[in-house]
């Protein structure tokens, strides 16, 4: 497996004992079997990877690692010695150290002050200066730059993570657990990691990196363990095994990494926008006279990082946000300021970002929410009637064509995974036959299988012709499906490329706002 | 390796609660668990009734007499149970719209007042357009009070139990001013009342002897009609949206200012109707006093679920406990505040089993989903985080 990342795979000798030993580990829940027998092996001072899709038991299995639940059935040894912890402190006190995806810091406090929490001692005072000195000495150990008065509120998402795992390592932990960690950062701050994670190992400790995402796995880990659906079904050498061999374990079946994509024949402008100013919801002006063209038959793909003006572009463009000025048409259409239900009428189909809060009504069942968006149309209803009976046809239908997994279209989306979730917000969203179709993040937590669902369809939709404009934070996203990439920062584009033909250290530099 | 060639996961969630199509079935669950709740506040103030020296299964006994033994006591049920119907389904349309009407009394004093008021006017109408006429002006009143605080809200962002609460006292306070217009309106101060009702506008009778009354047919009416409203038309389907994800209705481009304009217009006209029921139906004129079915409605708006079969059978609870009250205080010789003491029981109760369904519904589908988050605030846009719910003890 090759990786342009720092893989200096220190070979561990297989003799090296085990940190963390989790043996047939079992944990039912009502009416499902969250882990099902896995076995988590992870030999002192390896980087360890945890493989599996959302929902495989990952959570679980840390969980139970933590002392927040305790297994049915299993044992757990950590350091050679069996234990059963009670709660994640006394996890924390057998050299464990979890870094959180989302960070458990409080943005007022500074460094230090975050990096002591929770080990300040039984004493109404705290020796400050004496945990500064230390929170500096390990960040200069293990090369983890942060200032240690700043506070964590005012620091960029990479260093704040580094915070976490400083509190780790304050806190005494030789074994580090990261739960996704490279969800919230830019490239190169994944970079930064690396580095990191390598010292660390460097120094002797052990880590164990929970991951969906196989590169990952290919650039920072020495062994992996995969695990499907509560067991684990593959335990390998990092440099034995390959993305598509660890793809099949995960999903347990073969799976196409690579986007089929053939060449794109793009023809007349779909959708235009042309100098947009948009102001953001703390009256910032977040998008900046920015200009866009997406033809019919291509698929343009904006990248950045979240906050860059993202949000608020899709907002207008979908008719949630009114654009100070400029105008933004629709194969000819001015659908600036419009109204949401007019620009879908005008065919503009939106895949939100937020299926929750969005894109879905969670506790209405699947035929209620292939209405969301149709109301007040035929064939949906006539004369404010609501035609369930042709709705549910219809969703019944696309539950089978879009591959949809629920028991009955009277069934609540609140019930489904999320990616049937997703599934069925592209089936409603497509099945309108837009003629623009507005995708943010559409396989944000979403597992393999589905992320190739997903990417099919938007290539499909673009070789029938569609305008596609392809929003997302994940790079490898936007490498793979854009005909086109524009980098977006500080509400402008800063940046085009026609896709394929640039490299991610040029499109991570313009994200970060230098110029390449 | 184990290479395990499984068939494409079918990642199945259980057969839980069905839609729109099921709802009125799907009850059932619902109702036994209420039927539950119910057993257990009855327990719990079998206790307190003996704890106050009385004996539990005479005054039970009595309660149940006076609720169900005969037909009388069964159309006193009834009758105490038509301005809650009304009451609950105003309280039910706000909720799943969203909103918490606390104004549900002052539209059904005024929705009284002006049926008593209109009603009282001899206009010398056949019954057919005078009924219909004070019914019309119940209709107004209570609309207008609740389209005042949907569209503050609107319009300002104003908190409706703040504007509900406050337009309440005005409501008290128009309709005292209002009663001793003599002269000018058909009132009659010193009763502190309006002149009694015309014949032509009286609901009738539906049984003689007894005071059962269409009040009773016209709430079941409005029932069927506020289940169709919600359930199977387009403002129904928005205004239920709008209740539950503003996000999502924006999406849709669903307006959530009119709709919720409409809803809380919807739920005082319903408790207007709740009012004229009373005036037109039950007393034959307004009386200036305050029943407080407005705030019991709210109880029977939790307690049904706010789906509108849910009110009724709720209202029909609510009903028999306040018609066997007055029978268990005169033979069982148990003061009539126990049974309040019941009814805040069986509020208590059932609110505690809701919460209990609820929880145990999202724990089986966290677990059929194995853990996907179904419960994240809404209102928040995290563009950020998969959907695993990470390291939460459950």
């Amino acid at each position: 497996m090759t990786d342009p990342a720092p893989t200096a795979a220190q070979p561990n000798p297989a003799t090296a004992p085990y940190a963390i030993e989790m043996r047939g580990i079992v944990k039912r829940f009502p009416g499902v079997v969250a882990n099902d027998g896995i076995d988590l092996l992870v030999r002192k001072g390896e980087v360890h990877a945890l493989l599996g899709e959302n929902g495989a038991g990952k959570s679980t299995l840390m969980n139970i690692l933590f002392g927040l639940y305790h297994p049915d059935e299993g044992e757990i040894r950590v350091g050679g010695q069996q234990v059963r912890f009670s709660g994640p402190r006394e996890a924390v006190e057998h050299g464990l150290g979890m870094v959180h995806q989302h960070f458990m810091l409080i943005p007022r406090f500074t460094v230090t002050e975050n990096v002591i929490m929770g080990s300040e001692g039984p004493g109404l005072t705290i020796d400050r200066k004496a945990a500064a000195a230390k929170v500096a000495e390990i960040a200069q150990r293990y090369g983890l730059a942060v200032d240690p008065e700043a506070r964590v509120g005012d620091l960029p998402v990479g260093v704040q993570q580094r915070v976490e795992i400083l509190r780790a390592l304050y806190q005494g932990g030789q074994t580090l657990i990261l739960d996704e960690p490279t969800a919230l950062l830019t490239p190169q701050e994944v970079e930064d990691l690396y580095a990191i994670l390598e010292r660390l190992r460097a120094g002797g400790g052990t880590i164990v990196f929970i991951t969906h995402k196989l590169r990952e796995v290919a650039a920072i880990s020495d062994r992996v363990t995969v695990i499907r659906r509560g067991r684990t079904v593959g335990v390998r050498e990092t440099r034995d095994t390959t993305p598509e061999e660890l793809a099949e374990l995960m999903v347990g079946r073969e799976v196409d990494l690579k986007v089929v994509r053939p060449e794109a024949h793009p023809t007349g402008p779909a959708l235009v926008a042309d100098r947009i100013t948009v102001t953001g919801g703390q009256g910032q002006q977040a998008v900046r006279e920015l200009s866009l063209t997406v033809r019919h038959g291509e698929i343009v793909g904006i990248c950045g990082v979240e906050g860059n003006g993202q949000a608020e572009l899709v907002e207008a463009l979908a008719g949630l946000r009114k654009p100070e000025s400029g105008s933004i048409t629709l194969d000819g259409t001015a659908i600036a300021g419009r109204n949401p239900d007019d620009i879908r009428q005008a065919g503009l189909s939106y895949i939100p970002e937020d299926r929750h809060g969005r894109g879905l009504v969670l506790p209405f069942s699947l035929t209620e929410n292939v209405l969301l968006g149709n109301i007040g149309h035929e064939p949906f209803s006539t004369g404010g009637r609501i035609d369930y009976a042709a709705t549910e046809r219809l969703t019944a239908e696309l539950m089978e064509t879009f591959d949809v997994r629920a028991p009955s279209p009277e069934t609540p989306v609140g019930a489904l995974s999320g990616g049937n979730q997703q599934k069925l917000i592209i089936a409603r969203e497509l099945h309108r036959q837009p003629k623009v179709i507005l995708a943010v993040q559409p396989t944000r937590g979403l597992d393999v299988g589905a992320i190739e669902f997903v990417h099919r369809q938007l290539v499909a939709e673009r070789d029938r012709g569609k305008g596609v404009l392809l929003i997302s934070f994940d790079l490898d996203e936007i490498m793979d499906l854009s005909d086109r990439i524009l980098v977006i920062f500080g509400g402008r584009i800063v940046g085009e490329f026609p896709g394929g033909a640039v490299s991610r250290t040029d499109l991570g530099l313009l994200m970060g706002g230098k110029t390449a | 390796m184990s290479a395990n060639p499984a068939p494409a996961p079918a990642r199945m969630a259980p057969p839980a609660e069905p839609g729109a199509g099921q709802r009125a079935a799907a009850a059932l669950p619902t109702i036994l668990s209420s039927i539950g709740a119910v057993a257990l506040a009855l327990a719990a103030g079998a206790v307190i009734i003996l704890l106050s020296g009385q004996n539990p299964v005479t005054a039970y006994a009595a309660l149940f007499e006076g609720a169900f033994g005969g037909v009388k006591p069964l159309t006193e049920t009834l009758v105490a149970a038509t301005p809650l119907i009304f009451g609950g389904l105003a309280f039910a349309v706000a909720a799943q719209a969203g909103l918490f009407n606390i104004g549900i009394e002052g539209q059904l004093v005024l929705g009284g007042l002006a049926a008593g008021i209109v009603g009282a006017l001899p206009l010398g109408l056949p019954a057919i357009l005078h009924l219909p006429l004070a019914l019309l002006a119940a209709v107004a009143a209570g609309g207008l009070w609740g389209f005042l605080p949907g569209f503050l809200k609107a319009k300002t962002g104003a908190h409706e139990v703040i504007t509900t609460i406050m337009l309440n006292y005005l409501a008290f306070r128009l309709s005292t001013i209002l009663i001793s217009m003599d002269g000018l309106l058909p009132v009659k101060p010193d009763l502190q009342a309006t002149m009694p009702v015309q014949p032509e506008a009286r609901l009738p009778k539906l049984i003689p002897e007894t005071r059962l009354n269409a009040g009773f047919l016209l709430a079941l009416v409005a029932a069927a009609v506020i289940w169709w409203l919600l359930y199977r038309t387009t403002f129904g389907y928005r205004l239920r949206t709008v209740g539950i994800s503003r996000g999502a209705a924006a999406y849709a481009g669903i307006s959530w200012g009119a709709t919720i304009i409409l809803a809380m217009t919807l739920s005082g006209i319903l408790a207007g109707l709740g009012g004229a029921a009373d005036t037109l139906g039950l007393q034959g004129r307004y009386y200036n006093v305050q029943a407080g079915y407005g705030f019991t409605s709210i109880a029977v708006g939790l307690v049904g679920r706010n789906n509108p079969f849910g009110v009724v059978a709720a209202a029909l609870l609510f009903g028999a406990l306040s018609a066997g009250a007055t029978k268990m205080q005169n033979t069982a010789g148990a003061s009539k505040d126990l049974v309040s003491v019941l009814l805040g029981l069986v509020i208590l109760s059932v609110s505690a089993f809701a919460v209990l369904d609820e929880f145990r519904k999202r724990r089986k589908q966290a677990a059929a989903a194995q853990s996907v988050t179904v419960t994240r605030d809404r209102a928040e846009e995290d563009a950020s985080g998969p959907d695993d719910t990470h390291f939460q003890p459950l």
